[in-house]
């Protein structure tokens, strides 16, 4: 017993001088997931210092390259250096993921408060819902950027509308709990009024699972935007992106690997820090559904 | 009997708002979407015949009930580029789309049964760990990351089996699951996991029960255990995460075609996609939201078996 509490006495001091260490051991994949995620944000931030070459400039003595000490990863078939097309193509990532999430979850948390208190609304949005989900999402996104033309805006709205039911199923089923909890129903009953319940008791208590579910919907989006720009349906051919690197590189995957395996693996890290960030923000702020899965 | 009544006329709601988001999808498009399927060099005659071709002259109640009336008669109109009925295109593309899919679930169910077992029944060890740590990793990698992997290890770097194509079962067994193999490992993968955890998830829940810790008191064996009393009682979840998971392994299976040169929906959805021909993505959607809307209803009819309680 007084080994244990010795330990603990020695843990607590060690984490009131060193708080960042304590933060580690306990929330392994947040620290993780957060700091993965900085050094590919501040890569792609710094992309116009970093990058040795212009992504876009083309040379045609340099085309299909290994990599080299001149060109880190090589270049592809215009003799565009893929180092820096790949720091470049994390920022159309990371805009679109957290575009989309931002987009995603503030129109979902209207129609979700919306299909939560009205009865009536509710049956109509949730039959929607249901027919929304019943699409495979990427076809959905195909089929908005079949009627756009091409630009990162619709490319965030295009992967947008199939993420918004799973944020109004969730805001939804939050509303419908939170409602029958005592402290709504005592406010109810006090006389307060509407907006105030609404504002005040019922908001605020689904901000802590959106910023999970959020996160989760920015690793998606990073995954979707890639997938459509290889299929042909995504950020305009002429901005250099993971997706596009990669569906250029599929004429050459015989020769030229590397035109596919960097931007490939920078998308991979990026999608799996941001879901170890997500995993780790859930453990932190909802332990109770971390313990269960 | 009632129930099984009951569930297949809930799906008919579901498929109508589906055809009715598809059909908005179209005259709710911010521009003028004629113009943009036709393209920036169409002359103001082609967009016109465009507009014609798709009905967008009429008026838009005219044009749904039209559109509908086609629909339900399996006309799911004709493609701007070829001139073809979109049912033809997709007849002639679905084979091959088919068989991955398929053979994906199979693979996917069969590796991720033992895997989220194993990891509930041996939680917090370090197998438990392992397992999923790689789920964690399949959700996070790309359907093409992983398959231009595959392709670069056991086709270009090891040739062990061909780097891309299409063999029908019609032209010999082994070339045709030679072609499959690839496909199917990487675009099941996501799938893989997501059923691997959703299982680990629900054994756990089951696993501590009052009956199963009776059931071992009386001396049943860890592997009928598992299987008889915790696998069964858990199976409800597991299946609805398969059935709605599908979802997501179309998507999947439509990149993996791709990567891989298969003429399947997938090739199709591309080359309509550079075309901009609005008919057969339209199809395409239409499908396979059918599709999946239909296997979910198979699936739910099938809680009746793993669950005799389930009788609405």
């Amino acid at each position: 017993m007084e080994v244990t509490v010795d330990r603990l006495a020695a843990r607590l001091d060690a984490a009131r001088r060193r708080p960042w260490r304590a933060f580690v051991r306990r929330h392994p994949l947040l620290a993780v997931g957060g700091l993965l995620l900085v050094v590919v944000a501040m890569a792609s931030l710094a992309a116009p210092w970093l990058a040795p070459y212009d992504p876009t400039e083309m040379n045609a003595l340099q085309r299909l390259k290994p990599p080299s000490a001149q060109h880190w990863f090589g270049t592809d078939a215009l003799g565009r250096d893929v180092f820096s097309r790949t720091l470049w193509g994390g920022r159309v990532s990371l805009t679109v993921g957290i575009g989309v999430a931002l987009l995603a979850t503030s129109i979902g948390v209207v129609i979700g408060l919306l299909s939560g208190f009205n009865r009536w609304a509710d049956a109509i949005v949730m039959r929607v819902m249901d027919g929304m989900m019943a699409i495979p999402g990427i076809l959905l996104a195909v089929a908005l950027m079949t009627l756009t033309r091409a630009s990162i805006g619709t490319v965030v709205l295009a992967i947008t509308v199939p993420e918004i039911p799973r944020v109004v199923r969730l805001v939804r089923s939050l509303v419908l709990s939170i409602r029958e909890q005592p402290y709504v129903q005592a406010a109810e009953a006090i006389g307060t009024r509407f907006h105030a319940i609404l504002l005040r008791h019922v908001l605020p208590n689904t901000v802590t699972p959106l910023i999970v579910q959020a996160t989760f919907i920015c690793a998606s989006a990073v995954i979707f935007e890639a997938y459509l720009s290889f299929l042909g349906a995504g950020t305009p051919p002429e901005i250099p992106s993971w997706g596009n690197m990669m569906a250029e590189g599929r004429a050459v995957v015989q020769l030229a690997f590397g035109i596919i395996l960097f931007p490939g693996l920078f998308l991979g890290l990026t999608v799996l820090s941001i879901n170890l960030l997500g995993d780790g923000l859930r453990d932190l702020l909802d332990p109770r559904v971390a313990r269960r899965l | 009997m009632t129930y099984v009544l009951k569930r297949i006329l809930a799906a008919i709601p579901v498929l109508f708002i589906v055809a009715v988001i598809v059909f908005l999808l179209l005259h709710l498009s911010p521009g003028d979407p004629a113009a943009i399927i036709a393209g920036d060099t169409a002359s103001s005659d082609d967009i016109e015949r465009i507009r014609r071709q798709l009905g967008l002259d009429r008026p838009l109640p005219e044009q749904f009930v039209g559109w509908l009336w086609r629909l339900l008669q399996g006309d799911l109109g004709v493609s701007v580029f070829t001139g073809l009925p979109v049912t033809t295109m997709i007849a002639q593309r679905i084979e091959p789309t088919l068989w991955i899919t398929f053979l994906t679930i199979g693979v996917a169910v069969v590796l991720a049964l033992p895997m989220g077992i194993v990891a509930a029944w041996k939680a917090g060890t370090w197998i438990d760990h392992a397992i999923m740590a790689l789920a964690v990793l399949a959700f996070s990698m790309p359907v093409f990351l992983i398959g231009y992997l595959l392709m670069f290890g056991f086709a270009i770097q090891w040739p062990l089996l061909p780097v891309q194509g299409f063999r029908s079962l019609s032209e010999g067994f082994v070339p045709f699951i030679r072609h499959l193999i690839l496909p199917v490992l990487s675009g099941g993968l996501i799938y893989t996991a997501l059923i691997a955890r959703m299982t680990r998830a629900t054994m756990l829940e089951v696993l501590g029960e009052d009956y199963i810790r009776t059931a071992r008191a009386k001396g049943v064996g860890s592997l009928r255990l598992l299987l008889r009393h915790a696998l069964k009682n858990a199976a409800v979840p597991i299946v609805t995460t398969i059935g709605l998971g599908i979802a997501l392994l179309l998507g999947g299976v439509i990149v993996t075609e791709s990567v891989f040169a298969i003429p399947g929906i997938g090739r199709l959805t591309v080359d309509s996609v550079l075309r901009r021909d609005y008919p057969v993505i339209q199809g395409i959607v239409l499908v396979t939201s059918a599709v999946y809307v239909f296997v979910n209803l198979v699936i739910d009819l099938l809680y009746t078996v793993f669950d005799p309680r389930i009788r609405y």
